[in-house]
């Protein structure tokens, strides 16, 4: 626990003295993407990867996040920390709604549930004047941020922030009781429940948490575009890359999603400024159907293949 | 089987209809054409499920539906590269005239697509209630280890099956490409109205989906005339909701 917070404390003091080393307004610009990546891939994980019940509508969350902060931001000007908690309260409360509604069931049933959550959202959000509709809405960024160069790299210091936080959470929930609790869920429900794992209680909780980083993800995302707009808010590519990057990464360890999002992010950064963005999606489609054939346990199964002397 | 790519085939379906189209074919002959060549890919793809995720039996919920859910994914960017994200559409004698009956005018396409799917519906029906594979089809869902039992492969029941749904797609596909104009995203919506339909009906009843699909059908055209159109898409997906909320068994689930 103590090198984890000392390594965590090294990752944010590094990613505060960026602006020292890095000039170029894009390359924050890029990072906060990995970031906000890396945030959703390991909510994510922690109810896909650790209780193997899969989420669809990573997107939903995400949107929810975003527009909870915009309604706010715009009826009261609150400031981005309320936003983010708002946001990660108010996708949080919609993760423990699915869940109560479908959790009891089989979990296929609660992955089409959460792309049924996505539309409707969807459309409430198309038909909500408030926050623009569908043709969106311009937000103004506050002109100063004291303490850093740009706006971009405070934002971009505030998602590492938030990075941090959740690989934390997802990485005590791993360690403790209830990860085991979930495990055990994930291997069988069935003999999980008979032994006392109080399953519902544990997936609700997991769901909750899982819905409440991915709003807390999006709720800058405003500010960060200045502008919202329903289309690339609830795009499928959120949904996708959540789930395709702790797969990817190897999805029973922490640091798995960590790798999937850095690497697919950076490559996505990269194949969309030099080819195409269409390109870039069908690469994450086909990374992640090639590694659940291929590669099974991820990036991290292959590494543990090469290096089997080494436990972890 | 967490099969969620199914109506991304069917948007293939609908595109493969759109290209033979395009050389003089029929929409709906062109359908008929399609549907052997969907069942052998439907064989293949169940084929390589099999052998990579349930022959290997390690953990398959989530990586099937992850599989699937890829495939669909591809097929859909894919269908973007190649013909772009504009709506599509087909021509046929059939389609852009209509009938009249006194008051009411009726598209004639409307009435050719309404009548193959209740003749397709029909047919599938007779076949998983009277011949021995539709049986063992409907019995591998219940209990695979029973199937094994009683002397039929459950390997090859799902693989004939998941051939049959795939086929069924291609034929389905012609159809909504007779109906109306067809582009690579609507699969989205597709998903949320096949499982509400599904789901609704109740799981493996066919009567019960024929009844669910008017139902959605009748709720969609409701909301579409009295809260405007761009509240249509969330009508499915409401209901189905709903229904996994209230009652998971559907209307006719046993």
């Amino acid at each position: 626990m103590k090198r984890f917070l000392i390594g965590a404390l090294a990752v944010l003091a590094l990613a505060a003295s960026m602006p020292l080393i890095f000039h170029n307004e894009y390359f924050f610009f890029a990072g906060y993407v990995v970031l906000q990546f890396i945030v959703l891939a390991t909510a994510w994980n922690i109810l896909g990867g650790y209780a193997g019940y899969v989420n669809f509508g990573s997107g939903a969350f995400f949107a929810v996040g975003a527009y909870t902060a915009v309604a706010l931001y715009k009826a009261f000007a609150l400031p981005l920390g309320l936003q983010i908690l708002a946001g990660a309260a108010a996708s949080g409360l919609l993760g423990f709604g699915v869940g109560m509604l479908t959790l009891r069931l089989r979990g296929i049933f609660f992955s089409i549930a959460t792309i049924a959550v996505a539309i409707v959202l969807e459309t409430v959000v198309l038909n909500w004047h408030y926050v623009g509709g569908a043709k969106g809405l311009p937000i103004m960024r506050p002109v100063e941020t004291p303490f850093f160069a740009s706006h971009t790299v405070w934002l971009f210091f505030v998602m590492a922030a938030l990075a941090v936080l959740a690989v934390g959470a997802a990485r005590y929930i791993e360690t403790s009781w209830i990860g085991r609790g979930l495990r055990a869920i994930r291997d069988n429900e069935v003999a999980a429940e008979c032994s006392g794992v109080p399953t519902l209680k544990l997936k609700l909780g997991a769901a909750t948490l899982s819905g409440a980083l991915m709003g807390a993800a999006g709720a800058p995302y405003a500010q960060y575009l200045s502008f919202i707009e329903p289309a690339s808010t609830f795009s499928l590519n959120y949904a996708v890359n959540a789930l395709a990057m702790p797969i990817i990464g190897g999805m029973g360890h922490w640091i798995g999603p960590v790798i999937g999002a850095v690497l697919l992010g950076s490559v996505q950064q990269i194949v969309t400024v030099t080819i195409s963005s269409e390109i870039n999606v069908l690469v994450v489609g086909v990374m992640l159907v090639v590694f659940v054939v291929a590669a099974p346990e991820g990036i991290l199964g292959l590494f543990r293949k090469l290096f089997p002397s080494r436990k972890s | 089987m967490p099969q969620v790519a199914h109506p991304a085939f069917l948007v293939m379906g609908a595109y493969a209809t759109y290209v033979l189209a395009g050389y003089g074919v029929d929409p709906l002959l062109a359908g008929l054409l399609l549907m052997p060549v969907f069942f052998v890919f439907g064989l293949g793809v169940y084929q390589f499920y099999y052998s990579t995720f349930e022959g290997r039996g390690s953990d398959q919920g989530l990586r099937g539906i992850a599989f699937f859910f890829g495939v669909a994914f591809i097929v859909q960017v894919g269908l973007i590269l190649v013909f772009g994200v504009d709506q599509q559409l087909v021509d046929a004698s059939y389609i852009g005239t209509s009938v009249e009956f006194g008051e009411m005018r009726i598209p004639k396409r409307m009435l050719v697509a309404f009548g193959v799917a209740l003749a397709l519906t029909s047919a599938l029906a007779l076949y998983f209630s009277r011949t021995f594979t539709g049986r063992a089809i409907r019995a591998v869902a219940q209990d695979e280890g029973a199937l094994r039992l009683m002397g039929a492969d459950p390997v090859r029941i799902k693989r004939w099956a998941f051939g049959i749904a795939t086929a069924t797609c291609a034929l389905a596909g012609a159809l909504l490409i007779i109906v109306g104009p067809v582009d690579p995203n609507v699969d989205r919506l597709y998903i949320g109205r096949t499982f509400c339909v599904v789901v609704l009906g109740g799981l493996g009843s066919m009567s019960g989906t024929l009844v669910a699909g008017l139902i959605l059908g009748i709720a969609e055209s409701v909301v579409l005339t009295t809260a405007g159109t761009a509240w249509a898409p969330a009508v499915a997906f409401g209901i189905l909701l709903v229904v996994l909320g209230v009652r998971p068994a559907g209307l006719f689930g046993r």
